[in-house]
């Protein structure tokens, strides 16, 4: 190896440079970033529609409103956190995947020398920073328009319950974007999205719904994610943590193991 | 030199009698095709014949149902065998926000020796338009665009499958030039498939024809195009079939109800001797064949005849 690089003379290497992993890993998660910011119909509404929801229900109703052991504002950041952290999973994620796949792109990266694990490390980490982003916004209005105050510590444990959660809703995302088609993605993703929201206490406090639609949250796993944020300011329901987080775990391996089978399922097809 | 003709190279990518089936249709039945290193090889057929199934199993992104495929002696997803290749494939869009700049610096970064990005632009005459997003480039520097990522990672051995699909004439022609100037001074293995006898004239050193999942036909374009050539004569006659098919010029002719069907190199000498042997022959019709036609004419032969097919490639 050595004598090569000291004696180029004798040796020549054909091909003497070596690609660098961390250079792919880096670029393909730059350029996912770069074209979704470019692309105002996801990028807009992913951040918007749980800041707009935030600024409607938690800093206008937010003060007078409690909401158990604190007030509705507080209550709201961290369903809202999670709705919107939720969003940009599986639109990013599900809606980006089905859509590539639709247009032969993941099939030209498939039949390229990319490490498979790039591509979806970079749509992970861009479906990160756009949750990362919501959560942001959702806290300087929390903080500074709605009032909300909480220790440090409190604030720090959110924010990372909420960005943790990225990993389990993107998990899922990836198994809708291989099971559904490029067109019907959307549709099917906002089928799932919305109602899972609703019935998951994140637009309504989840004590406030009646009963059997309580019974069905806890089959959710918006409603694991979302008890987990509020239980970081004490505003979950009492279960303890460990329910939540085992029924996440179990989701996500669900979800890989669906999206492993449907890439599989791809190969026969024309696209994929 | 002597050395390589007595141990020829091996081939740069095989199918060894690969069997591959959708469903209940069977896409290829027992195809042997090797790409020899340096040459170009087209791989042409009408649609549906199984020239991207043959693709997608040299880029290693569907399994054969039997035989096995092999690119440099391996496997064709193994990351060894997949550096050294590009492919141009059938797909309708990269991502339309991000520039030609940047799709190409990223598939580079797959590569351990890529092309400089201002060689990889030129190779595909993207120059100028290096900062235009995909989405707002013209389906031609679209295509040039698919080409420049074929090529960037420098590839030994080029896929290009329907290359100038959708592109008008001047565009294809360009195209063309493009792809000839890039491979034939570099030596490159090059797979392209088409349903242009024309485009595969312009590119291939050796053509493949394949219909219905198998291979019907293997020549120098020259040979394929003559075979394409060919005219068809119906008509009826009370000659016998045997004795028309030993006619000069004449390749195939077989009775076909009460009309004799002839396939010919050439229509007026057989027209001419036709009408001398029996002036009572009417319905005389005489069309080109054309290369769907002289496809359907070799499958048939495939199918019916097998003698006759081979003896036809001697002739």
């Amino acid at each position: 190896m050595t004598s090569a690089t000291l004696n180029p003379a004798v040796a020549a290497p054909p091909r003497p440079a070596r690609r660098s992993l961390r250079r792919i890993y880096r670029l393909e998660a730059w350029y996912e970033l770069v074209k979704v910011l470019r692309m105002p119909a996801f990028a807009i509404p992913t951040i918007a529609f749980p800041v707009m929801f935030y600024l409607l229900f938690g800093v206008s109703f937010g003060r007078s409103f409690p909401a158990g052991p604190v007030t509705m504002a507080t209550y709201l950041l961290g369903t809202y956190g999670a709705f919107g952290v939720i969003g940009a999973a599986l639109f990013g994620f599900g809606v980006g995947v089905a859509v590539e796949r639709g247009q032969g792109w993941t099939l030209l990266k498939r039949a390229s020398p990319m490490p498979a694990g790039a591509y979806f490390a970079a749509k992970l980490a861009m479906a990160t920073v756009f949750g990362s982003a919501v959560v942001a916004s959702l806290f300087l209005l929390g903080r500074f328009a709605a009032g909300v105050e909480l220790p440090s510590a409190t604030w720090a444990a959110l924010g990372g319950v909420l960005i943790a959660g990225a990993l389990p809703f993107c998990a899922f995302g990836l198994a809708l974007g291989y099971l559904a088609g490029p067109n019907s993605a959307p549709a099917v993703v906002n089928l799932i999205y919305l109602p899972m929201g609703f019935l998951s206490g994140l637009w309504i406090p989840i004590n406030v719904l009646p009963g059997p639609m309580k019974t069905i949250a806890l089959g959710l796993p918006a409603y694991h994610y979302a008890q987990l944020a509020l239980k970081t300011f004490g505003a979950d329901l009492g279960q303890p943590a460990w329910i939540h987080l085992t029924y996440l775990a179990v989701f996500t391996a669900l979800s890989l193991a669906v999206a492993r089978w449907a890439y599989r399922r791809d190969e026969g097809r024309t696209y994929g | 030199m002597t050395t390589s003709s007595r141990f020829p190279a091996p081939p740069a990518a095989e199918l060894r009698a690969v069997t591959k089936r959708y469903g209940e249709v069977v896409a290829l039945d027992r195809v042997d095709l090797a790409l020899e290193p340096g040459e170009v090889t087209a791989l042409l057929g009408p649609n549906g014949a199984g020239k991207t199934t043959c693709v997608k199993l040299l880029l290693g992104l569907t399994r054969p149902d039997a035989g096995r495929a092999e690119v440099f002696g391996g496997d064709p997803d193994g990351t060894a065998q997949r550096v050294r290749v590009g492919a141009m494939m059938q797909i309708s869009k990269v991502p339309e926000t991000l520039k030609v700049r940047e799709h190409l610096e990223l598939f580079a970064s797959y590569y351990p020796r890529p092309l400089p990005r201002a060689e990889a632009i030129a190779a595909a005459g993207l120059e100028g338009l290096e900062g235009r997003p995909f989405g707002k480039l013209s389906g031609g520097q679209k295509q040039r665009l698919m080409f420049a990522l074929a090529m960037v990672g420098d590839p030994d051995l080029l896929f290009l499958d329907e290359p100038t699909v959708g592109l008008d004439v001047e565009a294809r022609r360009g195209f063309w030039e493009q792809v000839r100037r890039r491979v034939e001074q570099e030596g490159r293995t090059v797979l392209l498939t088409s349903h242009y006898l024309e485009e595969a004239d312009a590119l291939a050193d050796r053509v493949v024809v394949i219909h219905r999942g198998q291979v019907v036909a293997d020549g120098s374009p020259a040979e394929i195009k003559s075979r394409a050539a060919a005219r068809r004569i119906r008509c009826t006659t009370r000659l016998d079939a045997g004795e028309v098919a030993g006619l000069p010029g004449v390749s195939r002719a077989r009775r076909d109800r009460r009309s004799l069907e002839i396939v010919a190199a050439s229509a007026e000498t057989v027209v001419r001797e036709l009408l001398a042997r029996d002036p009572g022959l009417t319905d005389l019709e005489v069309t080109g064949a054309g290369l769907e036609e002289a496809f359907l004419d070799l499958t048939r032969d495939h199918d019916d005849h097998p003698a006759a097919a081979a003896e036809k490639g001697a002739a």
